[in-house]
């Protein structure tokens, strides 16, 4: 336990150095909600989406064979379909609509102060906030 | 070559999400839960992505072109849209329901079980339908 924050700056330190790479190699912004409506947008130019189904098969592969040599790490998932899929679609809808997710506006956007990344990193973070309160808290649900 | 760092950048972000506890959903929702046994590893994950992609954006300025690109993105219109807050504010609420944004319900795929594919495939039918949900409500509003 009180080695989570080290494992926490370091896995950080990772996550920002592959978005720097992407920015400086490729000019791209790494932002998952985004690379994934890229591929599955059939009207996203050939390449771009060759590109970001690349990058998507590094995002499941990787990890994937980490855990078949490491072991599983813990994901804690619930295993209640109804709510599983009421937060896909949430997760889903919103952040194309919002035009990003936690890497995209956050990491991305904040990192070069932008108004919209950092306004849009507030209100989801305000809204999970109040949703694991509500949830957790009063309903007792999650 | 594009492919191949793109590939190469999904999988480093694919491991930073993994070894930072990111795919927990535990220390997610941990994080968010500000009222109960907070956990603070999210924020040592934001800092320590944020601080390398803050360099690539200052060496981003002082450079003409990526390495294998045209252009870097543009700014964005800096405009604080309904569908920023009403499409953030959606993203929030699933988040806090499941504790997984895209990346690492993405990085998770291979290892996270039944669970971890039931979101998937709800946030990737949302991801596909918003565009014709928004329309669609946008011609009635109007």
């Amino acid at each position: 336990m009180p080695l989570d924050w080290i494992w926490g700056l370091v896995g950080g330190l990772l996550i920002g150095t592959a978005a720097a790479a992407y920015l400086l190699l490729n000019g791209k912004i790494m932002g998952a909600s985004g690379l994934l409506s890229g591929v599955l947008d059939r009207s996203t130019q050939g390449k771009s989406r060759i590109e970001a189904l690349f990058f998507l098969s590094g995002l499941v592969g990787v990890p994937f064979i980490w855990h078949l040599v490491v072991g599983a790490p813990d994901t804690h998932l619930i295993s209640n379909t109804a709510v599983l899929i009421i937060a896909g679609l949430c997760v889903g809808f919103g952040t194309r609509l919002a035009n990003g997710c936690t890497s995209g506006h956050g990491v991305c956007g904040i990192s070069r102060l932008s108004v919209r990344g950092i306004i849009a990193t507030a209100i989801y973070v305000s809204a999970g906030v109040l949703c694991v309160y509500v949830g957790r808290h009063l309903l007792g649900l999650i | 070559m594009r492919g191949l760092v793109s590939f190469c950048v999904g999988g480093v972000f694919g491991m930073g999400l993994l070894l930072s506890g990111m795919t927990n959903t535990k220390k997610v929702q941990g994080w968010l839960d500000l009222t109960g046994a907070w956990d603070p590893t999210l924020a040592f994950v934001m800092g320590g992505a944020i601080l390398p992609m803050a360099i690539a954006w200052q060496l981003s300025r002082q450079k003409a072109t990526p390495r294998f690109g045209d252009a870097f993105p543009q700014r964005p219109d800096p405009d604080i849209t309904s569908s920023l807050a009403i499409g953030s504010i959606l993203f929030g609420i699933g988040w806090g329901l499941s504790g997984l944004c895209p990346g690492p319900a993405m990085a998770s795929l291979g290892f996270g079980g039944g669970s971890s594919w039931i979101f998937f495939v709800a946030m990737a039918f949302a991801m596909s339908l918003q565009p014709y949900v928004t329309n669609a409500v946008t011609k009635v509003i109007q």
